[in-house]
């Protein structure tokens, strides 16, 4: 099947039902992207499809043929994303780091559709993604600067 | 400032070669709560930290800590930066390779847990950048032909104030390094500290908001398999039989192999072994606890108390006291599975000169040693490299080397470097839990309220039975270990009559330190009950603990902090209500305030103020982070957290039944540092101990109902009490 990843064109041998995240982890090397509950509980593996926040670890890859897949390797490409990325780092957001992949990329759904978002929108858009090192008031304080910036 | 993830291998080598640069090497005074441990084990010369001045003027800091969310990479670099009068920007940090010399001084090994990753190695940093600095200034007295005395090191740069010439480090490095080191170089006074104690930012920032830092399982080697084990449904369970063909016509599987915890399945992509253990078929024989319930454990435990157990403590007289108000009650806390938000991990390659062993671990001496008794090799023929670790909390530092030793087995023989990866499932399920524990307390009230006697008596499992870490942590005189009482012997209400006892849980269950270690069963219990004691005796929370804390200076401060912070006895809005709870662990003291309600009758925390006293405030951000971290992981356990077993089967698989604190949970919180010219304390884990009875004791003073038993999900709390 034929990928459309970061603008770029993968041509990938993978079963049909193999989820996006395998693919772009162990098939194209796109690290960025994680695993974290392989079962659509905690945001790790966040990617957008064709813009939208999407959990790649329960997505079969065969189901995007076709459309933008953007990883957090390129979302810095953006505007937007860099914006994000941006504010992520004057925040001094990330303990850990692991779940911030999928933190960014949710964040920068949401401030695509809501330029603006005030705290209950943040929780709201947010919630599905997991921070086990507890940097969720950092997040929001981020979200907002890069809304504001 | 930047991190650098080189391949450790080119490290390694580079490190013999010290042409052209300037290496200094410190080891660690001891200090503080290390020194108690230090007659433990004779150190072999510990050096703790490595500065290089690379003759293009790029500082370098090796450092043999694992940064897992810590800051530790920031903090300790700040201590150099410092002391070396470099600029922040000019500093790169490498994590160090295993090696004799970057052991503990108070144990023979590489480690990173007890919340000592910048209090343990500031001096030692602090000592580095100084003897650096004062060889490049003793290099340039030589070249310029002036006094050292007419020089000063300052932005990377020694200068000559009288000539106006300016020496970059790098062209001083190859010279200071034929120098005589100086024994004790003159530390800075913290007026004249530039980075200490500032709010510097994160060294791994950028790299952890790109997708950039490489954490273990980010790793890829060449040719690169994957595995998963399937382990038995029980602990000690082994295979009784197995049929692999449907797993083997998995596309993408190529092998399939017994190993000592079960069968790994080994493929091309992780895809395909998951497809590949699914598709086994396992007849399992069940291990010694197939009939063992967690629920059992508990009407075992609360018999258990009741009985003698061994008196780890005692002040006065405790069975002399018969008269005043008695109280008791017994707390009960479960198994907790760390969960850190990367599953475990390890890539293991067998090459021609040993083996490679890659994964983000907070014990490398000990994993090294596993893999090697596993590979059937010498320690000096396995290196491991640390990649950033996604969350530890202590599930990384095993001295039982799981992780470590069942990927050395899967990868042996097989011909190909191979990745086995955990899933969340096999996280929550695979042990190494905090254990479960019962606390049954009692009080003996004078007519003043103050307590004359105080009892404590747990049951818990040992953390260390069994292992190489036994002996450092058991007093001899009991045979019980330190960390299953830790916070209940250490008690500091001042109260006459005193007894703590422990009964020394046994059960089929792999136990493990889990954030906080013993301390967050034992303020659960120690700081409930001091409320009930207060309420029985009529007096407000606060000024109850005070009167039972003068001999505590620290204490006491750290309590008026957060109690005027939070402006604590001031009216709250209807339906709500504050509790509070102080804990010292890992030598500094937190105390928090928890604002709760309830919200269709279940407890939401809104608010916390947390005051903490940790000696110096190396970086006061990072501070507030981990305390904040460290609040959020202790209430996800207070709130939800629980693993329970029937039949010897974990019954929580993954973040549905085992859920942490989201977003919209997680209550804002306020961290304030008490001022304090003391040694750095601890600050990774003293912010959990206190949550669980911060909140239950503001429930308490909302509902009435006081919760016993974690998770607070086990009680059930009536809308707000009448007035
Ligand atoms: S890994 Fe996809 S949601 Fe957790
Ligand atoms: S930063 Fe560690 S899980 Fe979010």
């Amino acid at each position: 099947m034929r990928l459309t990843i970061n603008g770029q064109h993968h041509d990938i041998d993978a079963s049909a039902d193999m989820p996006l995240l395998w693919v772009l982890r162990d098939l194209v090397g796109l690290t960025g992207t994680k695993f974290g509950c392989g079962a659509a509980l905690c945001g790790a593996c966040t990617v957008h499809i064709d813009g939208v926040a999407t959990r790649s670890c329960v997505l079969p890859a065969s189901a995007v043929v076709g459309k933008q897949i953007t990883t957090i390797e390129a979302i810095g490409g953006t505007p937007l994303g860099k914006k994000i990325q941006d504010a992520w780092v004057a925040e001094d957001v990330p303990q850990c780091g692991y779940c911030q992949s999928g933190q960014i990329m949710s964040a920068t759904a949401l401030l695509k559709t809501t330029p603006k978002p005030s705290n209950a929108e943040i929780d709201s858009a947010m919630n599905g993604n997991i921070c086990r090192c507890g940097t969720y008031s950092r997040i929001r304080k981020a979200i907002h600067r890069a809304a504001e910036g | 400032m930047t991190t650098s993830q080189s391949n450790r291998r080119d490290f390694i080598k580079s490190s013999g070669l010290a042409a052209g640069g300037l290496w200094v090497g410190v080891s660690l005074p001891l200090a503080g709560r290390l020194a108690e441990a230090a007659s433990v084990a004779a150190p072999p010369t510990p050096v703790t930290a490595f500065v290089k001045v690379a003759a293009d003027n790029q500082i370098t800091l090796i450092i043999p800590k694992s940064e897992m969310g810590q800051g530790v990479f920031t903090g300790l670099a700040q201590a150099v930066a410092d002391e070396l009068e470099v600029d922040w920007q000019k500093i790169t940090v490498e994590s160090a390779p295993v090696a004799e010399v970057y052991h503990l001084p108070f144990v023979p090994s590489q480690f990173t847990g007890g919340s000592s990753s910048i209090a343990g190695s500031f001096a030692a940093m602090r000592k580095a950048g100084a003897t650096a600095r004062l060889l490049l200034i003793h290099a340039a007295a030589d070249t310029l032909g002036v006094p050292a005395s007419e020089l000063q090191a300052e932005h990377g740069m020694v200068i000559h104030a009288a000539s106006g010439r300016r020496l970059p480090f790098g062209t001083l490095a190859a010279h200071a390094a034929t120098l005589p080191t100086p024994q004790d170089p003159p530390l800075k006074d913290p007026s004249q500290w530039r980075y200490i104690g500032k709010d510097m930012p994160r060294v791994d920032s950028r790299v952890k908001s790109t997708g950039k830092a490489l954490f273990g399982l980010d790793v890829r080697l060449p040719n690169l398999h994957f595995a998963v084990v399937a382990r038995a449904p029980t602990f000690g369970g082994r295979v009784a039989s197995l049929d692999s063909s449907a797993a083997k016509a998995v596309p993408g599987v190529i092998a399939i192999k017994e190993v000592p915890s079960g069968i790994a399945v080994i493929a091309k992509h992780t895809w395909a072994a998951l497809q590949g253990r699914k598709a086994l078929k396992v007849q399992w024989q069940d291990g010694a606890g197939a009939t063992f319930s967690t629920s059992q454990l508990a009407k075992d435990y609360a018999e258990k108390v009741k009985q003698s157990s061994m008196v780890v403590h005692t002040l006065g007289n405790p069975s002399a006291v018969t008269t005043g108000e008695h109280l008791e009650a017994d707390y009960v806390t479960p198994y907790l599975a760390h969960a850190p938000m990367e599953p475990l991990n390890c890539a293991v390659d067998f090459n021609a000169t040993g083996c490679d062993v890659y994964t983000g671990t907070q014990f490398q001496t000990g994993d090294r040693a596993a893999a090697a008794f596993v590979a059937g090799l010498n320690p000096e023929q396995v290196r491991i490299h640390t990649t950033y670790l996604g969350g530890g909390f202590g599930r990384r530092a095993n001295p039982a080397s799981d992780f470590v030793r069942e990927a050395v087995s899967v990868a042996k023989d097989f011909g190909a470097p191979v990745m086995t990866v955990w899933s969340r499932e096999d996280d929550i399920q695979g042990g190494y839990y905090r254990p479960q524990a019962h606390n049954r307390m009692t009080a003996t009230l004078a007519a003043d309220g103050k307590p004359l006697l105080w009892t404590h008596t747990q049951a818990v499992q040992s953390l260390t039975r069994g292992t190489p870490l036994e002996k450092m942590v058991t007093d001899p005189k009991t045979g019980v270990e330190r960390l299953q009482h830790e916070g209940a012997s250490t008690m500091p209400y001042q109260i006459p009559n005193v007894q703590v006892s422990v009964h020394d849980g046994r059960a089929p269950v792999p136990v493990l330190w889990w954030r906080s270690v013993g301390h967050s069963n034992t303020a659960f219990a120690v700081e409930s009950f001091i409320d009930e004691c207060a309420h029985a005796a009529g007096i407000d929370a606060i000024s109850y603990r005070e009167a039972l804390l003068a001999e505590h200076p620290r204490h006491l401060a750290t309590l008026k902090l957060a109690a005027d912070k939070a402006q604590w006895g001031k009216k709250l809005p209807a339906g709500r209500a504050h509790g509070v709870a102080i804990h010292e662990a890992f030598n500094s003291v937190v105390a928090e305030i928890a604002e709760v309600s309830l919200v269709d009758g279940r407890p939401h925390v809104h608010r916390v103020v947390a005051a903490v006293h940790c000696g110096i405030a190396v970086n006061p951000r990072l501070i507030e982070s981990q305390i904040e971290g460290a609040i959020c992981y202790g209430l996800s356990a207070a709130l939800f957290g629980e693993i329970t077993l029937e039949e010897g089967r974990v019954q929580q698989s993954n973040f549905n039944d085992y859920p942490p604190l989201r977003m919209a949970e997680m209550p804002a919180v306020e961290v304030h540092i008490v001022p304090s010219t003391d040694y750095p304390s601890g600050i990774g884990e003293p912010g959990t101990p206190p949550i669980a009875p911060a909140v239950a004791n503001a429930l308490f003073a909302l509902t009435g109902i006081r919760a016993r038993r974690l998770p607070l999900t086990h009680t059930s709390f009536s809308p707000t009490k009448p007035a």
